[in-house]
């Protein structure tokens, strides 16, 4: 039994943390072979390989791999899927827009979101927002998943693996990158930061948003927002969490002025401490906190911050 | 230009959702079903292109079953010129795979040979985010998902895609096939001489066997469950006491 497990490869670095989730899900299923792709993927191929439980990596470079388009990456997988049962990669959103894409030209189902694995072929993933959990299980010969990596704790480091180089396949040349606006930030990334601030409606304003910036700076945080307030304009929109934001699972999830609507929920239940302050003490939000506080935000959050000095 | 919109009929985004309590999956029976609100935004999107005079005929297409009919109406009330319905399924809890639907889609552009397929990134019940991609890779067109900008220019569109971390833009060859995020347009609500209108527009109604397609599924659902429930928490009086808890009970700080 072996496994392809799709790197995430960013202009030519690879998202560890991401990746290692992954991988600890893939370990589960069989040897893991990682694929680096893009048009520089060398180094991410190096770090790669010292992730634990990989087995072998292979890294293909070519100019058309070198921003995510689906066709080229997905030419690329379907070329070297005869060696392996089961395609795998961290469910972000390049994934999601490769891997239906090799199901379909190898005729099998994707099972997308994959939560947990129960066998080889038996996955649970989450259905209506996270509002049920479906188990199914897979008659297909390969089996073609994205991993919701939130579920699973990221593999550590260990002996470096060998390293392969592999060769493009056709390029289809239906797409082309025009370019890029990702929010640059020293902040951690919001999907694998340990301590997540987010704020919602409640915050009241863009300006207002600096309260939550300041205590998430000070706990070294991303920053996330509710749907409300990134559709009031308070936040942009890479910092939304829930259904059609992003899904994280920090060590410690603090929303604040956030109330709880179902969609939010369902992108953050999963962090293992979830702080709510809020002032309406009815708020949704408190049925899922560990810790809840009914206060005004513009006094709480400011006294928050200075006592965590 | 003919724009081709497929549109799935959904438990309504407003409705709790209820899990059975025997596991067999989601109670569907005498719920409010609507349409996919990506689908939605799709459709606006294509009826936009028709206004502005980028596109000619708009066909919106459901895959399902025969309830989907007022999905189809409420897309015609909505702009769209005429509607396909392809009945593969009788119960309502029966859920036709992204694989099966894409195969369908493909048989009905090779019959209708639209410029452009536009639909929603993903329904909100399986949440699979699939069938377009799928359809990408059986037709053999481009692709270009989570669109929240879409201009067509001659044989290209340009797509602004939201992607983790920010906005990629693409370039891609048409023929192609959309998959839109929520930022893209806001929907119009169908007027009720629109609503009158579209009882009088044209609804086909087909089945896979009419286009030669196996919907047979690949994955069997064994059970559906609730979501473990977190253990209840507790309130706090105070920042103080809040910072005490995390440092000393939670050990997060």
């Amino acid at each position: 039994m072996a496994v392809l497990l799709l790197a995430e490869v960013t202009d030519g670095a690879l998202a560890l943390d991401a990746t290692s989730k992954a991988v600890t899900a893939a370990t589960q299923l069989g040897e893991v072979t990682v694929l680096c792709a893009g048009a520089h993927a060398a180094d991410a191929g190096q770090d790669a390989a010292k992730i634990d439980g990989v087995a072998r990596v292979l890294v293909a470079e070519d100019p058309a791999l070198g921003h995510r388009l689906a066709e080229p990456t997905a030419a690329l997988i379907v070329s070297l899927a005869g060696d392996y049962e089961h395609i795998a990669a961290p469910a972000t959103t390049d994934a999601k827009n490769i891997l239906p894409r090799v199901a379909a030209l190898l005729d099998v189902m994707v099972i997308s979101d994959v939560s947990g694995i129960v066998d080889g072929s038996t996955f649970e993933r989450p259905i209506y927002a996270g509002n049920a959990v479906q188990t199914v299980q897979s008659a297909d010969p390969k089996k073609v998943l994205t991993i919701r990596t939130s579920t699973f704790d990221a593999a550590g480091s260990g002996n470096p693996a060998p390293v392969e180089t592999v060769a493009m396949a056709d390029n289809p040349g239906l797409s082309e990158w025009v370019e890029d606006k990702l929010a640059a930030s020293d902040r951690p990334e919001l999907t694998s930061a340990r301590i997540v601030v987010s704020g919602g409606r409640g915050v009241g304003s863009e300006e207002n948003f600096a309260l939550i910036e300041k205590l998430a700076d000070k706990l070294g945080a991303a920053v996330g927002a509710s749907r409300a307030a990134v559709d009031s304009g308070y936040a942009p929109n890479d910092w939304q969490v829930g259904q059609t934001g992003k899904v994280v699972a920090p060590e410690l999830y603090i929303a604040i002025g956030i109330s709880g609507a179902i969609q939010h929920l369902a992108g953050m239940k999963d962090s293992k401490v979830i702080v709510a302050i809020n002032k309406d003490e009815e708020a949704p939000i408190f049925q899922v906190a560990d810790y809840g506080l009914v206060a005004d935000l513009f006094e709480a959050v400011p006294e928050l911050e200075q006592k965590l000095g | 230009m003919k724009v081709l919109v497929p549109v799935k009929r959904v438990i309504d985004y407003n409705v709790k959702v209820r899990v059975k309590a025997d596991g067999t999956g989601v109670d569907l029976a005498n719920v409010k079903m609507s349409m996919n609100p990506f689908d939605e935004i799709a459709l606006e999107e294509a009826i936009r292109m028709k206004e502005a005079g980028t596109a000619s005929e708009v066909v919106a297409v459901s895959i399902g079953v025969k309830q989907a009919q007022e999905t189809l109406r409420t897309a015609l009330a909505m702009g769209a010129d005429r509607a396909i319905l392809i009945v593969a399924a009788d119960d309502v809890h029966t859920d036709i795979e992204p694989l099966a639907v894409a195969k369908l889609l493909k048989a009905v552009i090779d019959a209708e040979q639209p410029g452009l397929v536009i639909g929603g990134k993903q329904a909100i019940d399986n949440d699979m985010n699939a069938t377009g991609q799928m359809l990408s890779a059986l037709v053999g067109w481009s692709q270009a998902t989570f669109a929240s900008e879409l201009k067509v220019e001659g044989e290209h569109a340009v797509v602004t895609r939201e992607v983790d971390g920010g906005l990629q833009t693409i370039k891609v060859k048409m023929p192609a096939i959309v998959t839109v995020d929520l930022r893209l347009n806001e929907p119009r609500y169908a007027s009720l001489p629109n609503i009158m209108k579209a009882k009088k527009k044209p609804l086909e109604e087909k089945t896979p066997a009419d286009y030669g397609v196996d919907v047979s599924p690949r994955l069997t659902v064994l059970k559906t469950v609730e979501p473990a429930e977190r253990a209840a928490g507790v309130m706090v009086g105070s920042v103080d006491e809040l910072v005490a808890k995390l440092k000393d009970e939670a050990g997060v700080l």
